[in-house]
Protein backbone atom coordinates (compact mmCIF):
# COMPACT_ATOMS: atom_id res chain seq x y z
CA UNK A 1 0.00 0.00 0.00
CA UNK A 2 1.56 3.34 -1.16
CA UNK A 3 1.53 6.11 0.92
CA UNK A 4 -0.84 8.87 -0.05
CA UNK A 5 0.84 12.50 -0.97
CA UNK A 6 -1.80 14.68 -1.15
CA UNK A 7 -3.30 13.69 2.20
CA UNK A 8 -2.56 12.65 5.81
CA UNK A 9 -4.76 10.34 7.35
CA UNK A 10 -4.63 10.04 11.25
CA UNK A 11 -7.25 7.29 13.11
CA UNK A 12 -9.50 8.75 15.76
CA UNK A 13 -11.09 5.02 17.16
CA UNK A 14 -13.30 3.35 14.05
CA UNK A 15 -13.36 7.32 12.56
CA UNK A 16 -10.71 8.24 10.15
CA UNK A 17 -9.61 11.99 10.13
CA UNK A 18 -7.93 13.30 6.54
CA UNK A 19 -6.29 16.30 6.45
CA UNK A 20 -4.86 17.91 3.20
CA UNK A 21 -1.32 18.11 2.09
CA UNK A 22 -1.63 20.97 -0.42
CA UNK A 23 -3.01 24.64 1.09
CA UNK A 24 -4.03 25.44 -2.73
CA UNK A 25 -5.43 22.62 -4.71
CA UNK A 26 -5.57 23.61 -8.16
CA UNK A 27 -2.89 21.56 -10.06
CA UNK A 28 -4.35 19.37 -12.71
CA UNK A 29 -1.86 16.22 -11.25
CA UNK A 30 -2.51 16.76 -8.01
CA UNK A 31 -6.18 17.10 -8.20
CA UNK A 32 -6.17 13.45 -10.12
CA UNK A 33 -3.50 12.14 -7.45
CA UNK A 34 -6.24 13.34 -4.57
CA UNK A 35 -9.05 12.29 -6.23
CA UNK A 36 -7.44 8.74 -6.91
CA UNK A 37 -6.24 8.75 -2.44
CA UNK A 38 -9.95 9.66 -1.31
CA UNK A 39 -11.15 6.82 -3.45
CA UNK A 40 -9.17 4.44 -1.73
CA UNK A 41 -9.98 5.42 1.61
CA UNK A 42 -13.70 3.90 0.80
CA UNK A 43 -12.72 1.65 -2.25
CA UNK A 44 -9.92 -0.01 -1.52
CA UNK A 45 -9.74 0.49 2.50
CA UNK A 46 -13.20 0.41 3.22
CA UNK A 47 -12.95 3.09 5.87
CA UNK A 48 -16.58 3.96 7.16
CA UNK A 49 -16.73 7.15 9.02
CA UNK A 50 -13.93 10.01 7.33
CA UNK A 51 -13.65 13.30 8.49
CA UNK A 52 -12.18 15.90 5.63
CA UNK A 53 -10.04 18.50 7.92
CA UNK A 54 -10.35 21.44 5.51
CA UNK A 55 -7.87 23.41 8.33
CA UNK A 56 -4.66 23.49 5.83
CA UNK A 57 -6.73 24.76 2.76
CA UNK A 58 -6.35 28.39 1.55
CA UNK A 59 -7.80 28.01 -2.10
CA UNK A 60 -9.32 25.41 -4.32
CA UNK A 61 -10.55 25.32 -7.94
CA UNK A 62 -13.54 23.84 -9.21
CA UNK A 63 -11.77 21.55 -10.57
CA UNK A 64 -11.50 20.06 -7.05
CA UNK A 65 -14.93 20.60 -6.43
CA UNK A 66 -15.52 18.10 -9.42
CA UNK A 67 -13.24 15.61 -7.45
CA UNK A 68 -14.70 16.19 -3.64
CA UNK A 69 -18.39 15.65 -5.06
CA UNK A 70 -17.18 12.36 -6.85
CA UNK A 71 -15.74 11.34 -3.19
CA UNK A 72 -19.09 12.68 -1.68
CA UNK A 73 -20.97 9.80 -4.57
CA UNK A 74 -18.48 7.35 -3.66
CA UNK A 75 -18.92 7.35 -0.37
CA UNK A 76 -22.59 6.94 -0.27
CA UNK A 77 -22.43 3.87 -2.67
CA UNK A 78 -20.50 2.43 0.17
CA UNK A 79 -22.51 3.49 2.73
CA UNK A 80 -19.59 5.69 4.17
CA UNK A 81 -20.50 8.74 6.37
CA UNK A 82 -18.69 11.93 5.23
CA UNK A 83 -18.11 15.11 7.49
CA UNK A 84 -16.10 18.30 6.14
CA UNK A 85 -14.67 20.44 8.69
CA UNK A 86 -12.70 23.63 9.97
CA UNK A 87 -13.45 25.40 6.26
CA UNK A 88 -12.07 28.81 6.27
CA UNK A 89 -14.73 31.31 5.47
CA UNK A 90 -13.60 32.22 1.88
CA UNK A 91 -13.64 28.54 1.34
CA UNK A 92 -16.73 27.87 2.74
CA UNK A 93 -18.38 30.90 0.34
CA UNK A 94 -17.30 28.42 -2.33
CA UNK A 95 -19.44 25.64 -0.97
CA UNK A 96 -22.51 28.60 -0.58
CA UNK A 97 -22.12 29.80 -4.20
CA UNK A 98 -22.02 26.23 -5.79
CA UNK A 99 -24.98 24.75 -3.55
CA UNK A 100 -22.52 22.17 -2.18
CA UNK A 101 -23.81 23.20 1.26
CA UNK A 102 -26.72 21.27 0.30
CA UNK A 103 -24.69 18.26 -0.29
CA UNK A 104 -22.10 18.01 2.43
CA UNK A 105 -22.30 17.16 6.05
CA UNK A 106 -20.14 20.61 7.14
CA UNK A 107 -19.53 20.92 10.66
CA UNK A 108 -16.71 23.56 12.46
CA UNK A 109 -13.96 21.96 13.85
CA UNK A 110 -13.42 17.83 13.99
CA UNK A 111 -15.04 17.60 17.80
CA UNK A 112 -18.13 18.73 16.54
CA UNK A 113 -17.91 15.99 13.45
CA UNK A 114 -16.41 13.02 15.79
CA UNK A 115 -19.61 13.63 17.69
CA UNK A 116 -22.29 13.52 14.88
CA UNK A 117 -20.44 10.28 12.84
CA UNK B 1 -8.99 55.39 -18.15
CA UNK B 2 -5.61 53.81 -18.43
CA UNK B 3 -4.02 56.48 -15.96
CA UNK B 4 -5.90 55.06 -13.09
CA UNK B 5 -4.75 51.45 -13.39
CA UNK B 6 -1.49 50.89 -11.32
CA UNK B 7 -0.31 47.99 -13.25
CA UNK B 8 -1.17 46.18 -16.41
CA UNK B 9 0.23 43.56 -18.34
CA UNK B 10 -0.42 41.71 -21.84
CA UNK B 11 0.08 37.81 -21.97
CA UNK B 12 0.28 35.05 -24.64
CA UNK B 13 0.80 31.31 -22.97
CA UNK B 14 0.11 27.88 -24.98
CA UNK B 15 -2.37 25.85 -24.06
CA UNK B 16 -0.77 23.02 -21.61
CA UNK B 17 -2.29 22.36 -18.33
CA UNK B 18 -0.32 24.59 -15.48
CA UNK B 19 0.76 26.95 -18.17
CA UNK B 20 -1.33 30.42 -16.35
CA UNK B 21 0.29 29.36 -13.17
CA UNK B 22 3.19 32.11 -13.89
CA UNK B 23 0.50 35.09 -15.16
CA UNK B 24 -2.32 33.97 -11.99
CA UNK B 25 0.73 34.10 -9.40
CA UNK B 26 2.49 37.59 -11.03
CA UNK B 27 -1.32 39.19 -10.91
CA UNK B 28 -1.70 37.96 -6.97
CA UNK B 29 1.85 39.60 -6.36
CA UNK B 30 0.47 42.62 -7.60
CA UNK B 31 -2.68 42.99 -5.73
CA UNK B 32 -1.02 42.33 -2.87
CA UNK B 33 1.30 45.13 -2.76
CA UNK B 34 -1.54 47.38 -3.89
CA UNK B 35 -3.76 46.03 -0.67
CA UNK B 36 -6.57 43.61 -1.48
CA UNK B 37 -6.95 40.73 0.80
CA UNK B 38 -9.62 38.34 2.02
CA UNK B 39 -12.58 37.75 0.41
CA UNK B 40 -11.60 40.24 -2.43
CA UNK B 41 -8.36 38.68 -3.20
CA UNK B 42 -9.90 35.53 -3.17
CA UNK B 43 -12.64 36.64 -5.37
CA UNK B 44 -9.90 38.06 -8.03
CA UNK B 45 -7.77 34.50 -7.34
CA UNK B 46 -10.76 32.48 -7.98
CA UNK B 47 -11.36 34.37 -10.74
CA UNK B 48 -8.06 33.98 -12.60
CA UNK B 49 -7.87 30.39 -11.81
CA UNK B 50 -11.31 29.61 -13.60
CA UNK B 51 -11.35 32.08 -16.65
CA UNK B 52 -7.46 31.00 -17.39
CA UNK B 53 -8.42 27.21 -17.07
CA UNK B 54 -11.68 27.14 -18.93
CA UNK B 55 -10.08 28.72 -22.13
CA UNK B 56 -6.89 26.45 -21.86
CA UNK B 57 -9.08 23.16 -21.27
CA UNK B 58 -12.54 24.15 -22.88
CA UNK B 59 -11.69 26.60 -25.38
CA UNK B 60 -8.32 25.57 -26.99
CA UNK B 61 -9.31 21.91 -25.65
CA UNK B 62 -5.49 21.67 -24.33
CA UNK B 63 -4.14 22.07 -27.84
CA UNK B 64 -0.26 23.74 -27.23
CA UNK B 65 -0.67 25.02 -30.75
CA UNK B 66 -3.17 27.33 -29.71
CA UNK B 67 -2.61 29.95 -27.52
CA UNK B 68 -4.47 32.21 -24.72
CA UNK B 69 -4.36 35.90 -25.20
CA UNK B 70 -4.90 37.85 -21.87
CA UNK B 71 -5.18 41.50 -20.97
CA UNK B 72 -5.29 42.59 -16.93
CA UNK B 73 -5.16 45.66 -15.39
CA UNK B 74 -5.16 46.28 -11.41
CA UNK B 75 -5.19 49.62 -8.98
CA UNK B 76 -5.74 49.79 -5.38
CA UNK B 77 -9.41 49.37 -6.01
CA UNK B 78 -10.38 47.76 -9.22
CA UNK B 79 -9.82 44.63 -11.66
CA UNK B 80 -10.17 44.49 -14.84
CA UNK B 81 -9.52 41.21 -17.10
CA UNK B 82 -9.98 39.97 -20.49
CA UNK B 83 -9.43 36.39 -21.84
CA UNK B 84 -9.33 35.15 -25.60
CA UNK B 85 -8.67 31.51 -27.04
CA UNK B 86 -9.01 30.18 -30.31
CA UNK B 87 -11.56 28.13 -29.97
CA UNK B 88 -15.03 28.04 -31.17
CA UNK B 89 -16.76 29.80 -28.74
CA UNK B 90 -19.55 28.72 -26.14
CA UNK B 91 -22.87 30.11 -25.59
CA UNK B 92 -22.89 31.47 -21.73
CA UNK B 93 -26.35 30.85 -20.90
CA UNK B 94 -25.89 26.88 -22.65
CA UNK B 95 -23.55 25.99 -20.17
CA UNK B 96 -24.65 22.71 -18.58
CA UNK B 97 -26.37 22.66 -14.99
CA UNK B 98 -23.65 21.87 -12.71
CA UNK B 99 -25.75 20.37 -10.16
CA UNK B 100 -26.88 17.16 -12.68
CA UNK B 101 -25.04 14.12 -11.79
CA UNK B 102 -23.64 13.91 -15.50
CA UNK B 103 -22.09 17.49 -15.17
CA UNK B 104 -20.54 16.53 -11.56
CA UNK B 105 -17.04 16.84 -12.82
CA UNK B 106 -17.34 19.41 -15.26
CA UNK B 107 -15.54 22.69 -14.77
CA UNK B 108 -17.45 25.11 -17.02
CA UNK B 109 -20.50 25.32 -14.63
CA UNK B 110 -19.21 25.42 -12.03
CA UNK B 111 -16.68 27.67 -12.80
CA UNK B 112 -18.90 30.33 -14.61
CA UNK B 113 -21.31 30.06 -11.31
CA UNK B 114 -17.99 31.09 -9.42
CA UNK B 115 -16.83 33.93 -11.67
CA UNK B 116 -20.11 35.83 -11.85
CA UNK B 117 -20.23 35.15 -7.87
CA UNK B 118 -16.86 37.08 -7.80
CA UNK B 119 -17.07 39.19 -10.52
CA UNK B 120 -19.30 43.14 -10.48
CA UNK B 121 -19.45 43.07 -14.72
CA UNK B 122 -18.88 39.40 -16.83
CA UNK B 123 -19.42 39.75 -21.05
CA UNK B 124 -18.78 37.48 -23.96
CA UNK B 125 -17.91 38.88 -27.44
CA UNK B 126 -20.08 37.71 -29.67
CA UNK B 127 -18.17 34.71 -30.87
CA UNK B 128 -18.24 33.57 -27.02
CA UNK B 129 -13.96 32.89 -26.91
CA UNK B 130 -13.54 35.93 -25.16
CA UNK B 131 -14.41 36.67 -21.46
CA UNK B 132 -14.19 40.23 -20.09
CA UNK B 133 -14.12 40.45 -16.30
CA UNK B 134 -14.02 43.67 -14.00
CA UNK B 135 -14.53 44.26 -10.19
CA UNK B 136 -14.09 46.82 -7.37
CA UNK B 137 -12.81 45.76 -4.04
CA UNK B 138 -15.53 45.52 -1.38
CA UNK B 139 -18.20 44.44 -4.39
CA UNK B 140 -20.61 41.81 -3.05
CA UNK B 141 -22.85 40.49 -5.02
CA UNK B 142 -26.66 40.94 -4.75
CA UNK B 143 -28.60 38.17 -1.91
CA UNK B 144 -29.81 35.21 -4.09
CA UNK B 145 -33.68 34.20 -3.52
CA UNK B 146 -32.76 31.04 -1.04
CA UNK B 147 -30.44 33.57 1.28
Amino acid sequence: MSTPRRISINESGDISVVTFNDSKIIDEQEIQELGQELYDLVERDNRAKIVLNFGEVEFLSSAALGKLISFEKKSRGKKAKLVLTNIRPEIYEVFMITKLTKLFTIKDDEADALAVL
Amino acid sequence: MTGEWAWTTEARFESRLGAHLPLLNEVLAHLAQLGWDGRDYFGVQMTLEETLTNAIRHGNGSDPEKKVQVLCRVSAERFWMSVEDEGHGFIPTEVADCTADENLEALGGRGMLLIRAYMEEVSFNERGNRITVATQRGYRPPPTEDE
